[in-house]
Parts: structure tokens; sequence; C-alpha cells
């Protein structure tokens, strides 16, 4: 029982390690979080006042409709994607997404940054069909 | 007095449960949400059970005919411009007779026949071999109209459909492509680097009623519809003309035919 001092010594370092996340944003962030981005919608998307789904649905699960339309479209041929209200859409990110969605620094990059998110949509599909180039 | 505690313990076991598989409740009730929707074709959408392309090598006499159906192509497809060979990337494309069809290449033959130029792009196969070698199944047959398509998403870059490929038909990124693109049309996406490419049969032209832009170009020369309509234009061209297809020996049963 010797080492009990050097124990202990090496205990609380390591704590103060694994603590470090904690400890870090407590001294140096004041313990609040990043404030949340704002979404700026543009004035087609304010006028249009739905979107393909609910708003809420389309904030949690955009990515999972994403990825029905790319099946739907590349797999089944199929283009149109009617929404349970009835209304009919062409699946396309580029060209329905992004027609009212036109600011995509403002309204997708902004979010996926905070969240620390890359998707690699804009690798392949166009930003912003309207944009001159 | 026993009796009564394990029953008070066994009735708040149980409100707890109660309580904590709300969530999960919610959850289910969610999915059953998500489940409304639909999807089907467009109003105007072409449909057949096999597309195919009848060529009439007869009407073209340069490479310089073939150019406007290659430009329409690469224009409305962002297929970049690369000058280096090895990066080379082409969805269609004039080739030699020698080339093009590299088993038929008899002694003597017409010298008019030989030095046609002819037009080639992905066969579309029956059996497509590229099919069978892709492993993430990003090239597949698609079922509801014969296509050899393409999910861009899918594909690692393998190239193991080049290699399976007897028609050179395909094109692999080896650099981003966006910089070569000389003219971007905003409604069809690019590729990036580390993805293969090929002739789509204009699958997104066909889905709103249009002929694929080759043929919309070819202003008669290229004819395109169902092989398995026996009143379809290609067939009746089948029926009345001779017709050659791209290595019929190989079995991949190829469905681009060309009038010689």
């Amino acid at each position: 029982m010797s080492d009990k001092k050097l124990i202990i010594i090496g205990l609380v370092i390591f704590f103060i390690i694994v603590a470090f996340p904690l400890w870090y944003h407590f001294l140096f962030h004041g313990g609040k979080a990043a404030p949340a981005p704002e979404l700026e919608l543009t004035d087609k998307a304010k006028a249009a006042k739905v979107c393909v789904r609910s708003t809420q649905y389309m904030t949690a699960e955009h990515m999972q409709l994403l990825d029905v339309w790319r099946e739907s479209v590349v797999r089944q041929a199929e283009r149109i994607y009617v929404s349970p209200d009835g209304k009919g859409y062409n699946m396309s990110l580029s060209n329905t997404c992004l027609d009212c969605h036109s600011n995509k620094a403002e309204f997708c990059d902004r979010c996926h940054n905070y969240a620390s998110v890359r998707p690699y949509c804009w690798d392949c599909h166009i930003d912003n069909p309207k944009e001159k180039s | 007095m026993d009796s009564i505690r394990r029953r008070v313990l066994q009735l708040l076991g149980l409100s707890a449960l109660g309580l904590t598989s709300k969530p999960i409740r919610d959850a289910f009730a969610q999915e059953e949400e998500q489940v409304k929707y639909q999807t089907k074709k467009g109003e105007n959408a072409l449909t057949a059970q096999q597309w195919a392309m009848v060529i009439d090598t007869r009407a073209f006499e340069s490479e310089g005919d073939l150019e406007p159906l290659i430009e329409a192509c690469h224009k409305i497809h962002n297929v970049p411009q690369l000058r280096n060979k090895n990066h080379e990337i082409k969805w269609i494309w004039p080739e030699h007779y020698h080339n093009a069809f590299p088993l038929k290449a008899g002694r003597f033959l017409s010298e008019e026949v030989e030095h046609r130029p002819f037009l080639v792009l992905c066969n579309h196969c029956e059996n497509p071999s590229c099919v069978r070698a892709c492993p993430t199944k990003a090239t597949f047959k698609r079922e509801s109209d014969g296509i050899v398509l393409m999910d861009f998403h899918r594909c690692i870059g393998c190239r193991f459909c080049m290699a399976a490929c007897p028609f050179g038909a395909r094109s692999f990124n080896f650099r981003d492509p966006r910089p070569f693109i000389r003219e971007t049309n905003k409604q069809f996406p690019t590729r990036m680097k580390g993805v293969v490419e090929k002739c789509n049969f204009c699958a997104e032209r066909l889905a709103v009623g249009q002929m694929p832009a080759c043929v919309e170009a070819s202003e008669g020369k290229l004819t395109f519809g169902d092989l398995y309509d026996p009143e379809s234009e290609v067939r009746e061209l089948i029926r009345t003309n001779y017709t050659i297809r791209r290595k019929q020996a190989l079995g991949t049963d190829p469905c681009v035919y060309y009038i010689v």
C-alpha cells in the first residue's frame, strides 16, 4: 500500500483528462451552448407556406425523404412524389428543392455546419439552377 | 403485510414501464404516419418493355455528320471535355468500322461501308456483363424499361464494369469533371471524381415524354422505340432492313442495331 499516493495522483490526472470537454466548456465558453442557426426562407418559400411535407417532418427527416426520392427516380423510374395531402411534386433536389430554397448558403449549409454534417450532395448536384454561371 | 408491500412494488414497476414506453409508442406512431406518400410516373412518361435504337449508318457520310448528335448528348448531360485521351469521358462517339465490328471485319469490303463513321454508345444489352460485374449494384438493368442504368450515388469506382463491358462504353472520372464542362446544364447533375459514367438512353428525357437527345438531333437517322412491341418503328426497320449489332457473338444481346 506504499503506492497509495501515486495511485491517487494518477486517478486525479485521469479524471481531469476525461472531464476535459466539461471543464473546457465551462471555463472558456461560459457553459452556454452555441446559438442554434436561424433558418432563412426565400420569398418564394415564404409565399408557398408548405413544403413537400410538414415543416417538422422536413426538419427531422429530409434526408430520409431524399433517400426515398433517389431510389424511386433512379431505380423505379417514378419521378412524381405524391405527398399525403395529395399534391404531386417532381422529385429533384436541384430543380424542386432548390427552386424554392435557392439560398443554399443560408438554408442548407448553415445548419449542416452547425450540426457538423458534410453531405456530399453538391459534389454532383448543382447548387442552384437559377444562379448565373 | 409482506404481500401488500409486494403488490405496491409490482404496481410501481408496472407504472414505471408504462411511462417509459411512451417515446417508443410515439416513434411507432410516427412510422405509421410516414407510409402515406406515393410515387408514380409522370403523365407524359414514355414506357417500353425494352428500349432499343436503330442507327441508319447509310445516312452518315463523315464524322462531321455525327458531330451535332454527340454535341447534343454531351451538352445536356454535362459530359466534360478532357483533352488527355487517358482521362477522356464519352457517352457517344464515332468509331471506325474495324473497331466497332471487329468480329465482322471481312476482307475486300465495299470501301464506302468501310470508311463510314459508326456512331457507338452503350448498347443497353439485354444480358449486360457490366451489371454482373458490379459489386455494389450501382449498375443495374432497370426492370421497367430495360435501360442499363447507373446509380452514381452507389458507384465506388472499382471499374469492374469497364473491364466487363466489351464495347468500351464506360468512362471513369479520373479527375473532378466540373472544371472541364464547357456549358453546364443546370437541370442535370454532374458527376464527381472517382465514379464511372456512361450513356443512360436519356432516362430523364423519356420520363417527361421526350425522345433521347441524339435521336432528336439526328432528324430521323436514328430511331428509338420498344423492341418488344411488334408494331414499333424500330421493329419495322429491323424487319425490313439488314441490320447488324456489335459483337453479337458474345451473347450480351445489344439493343443498338445498325443498318448497313
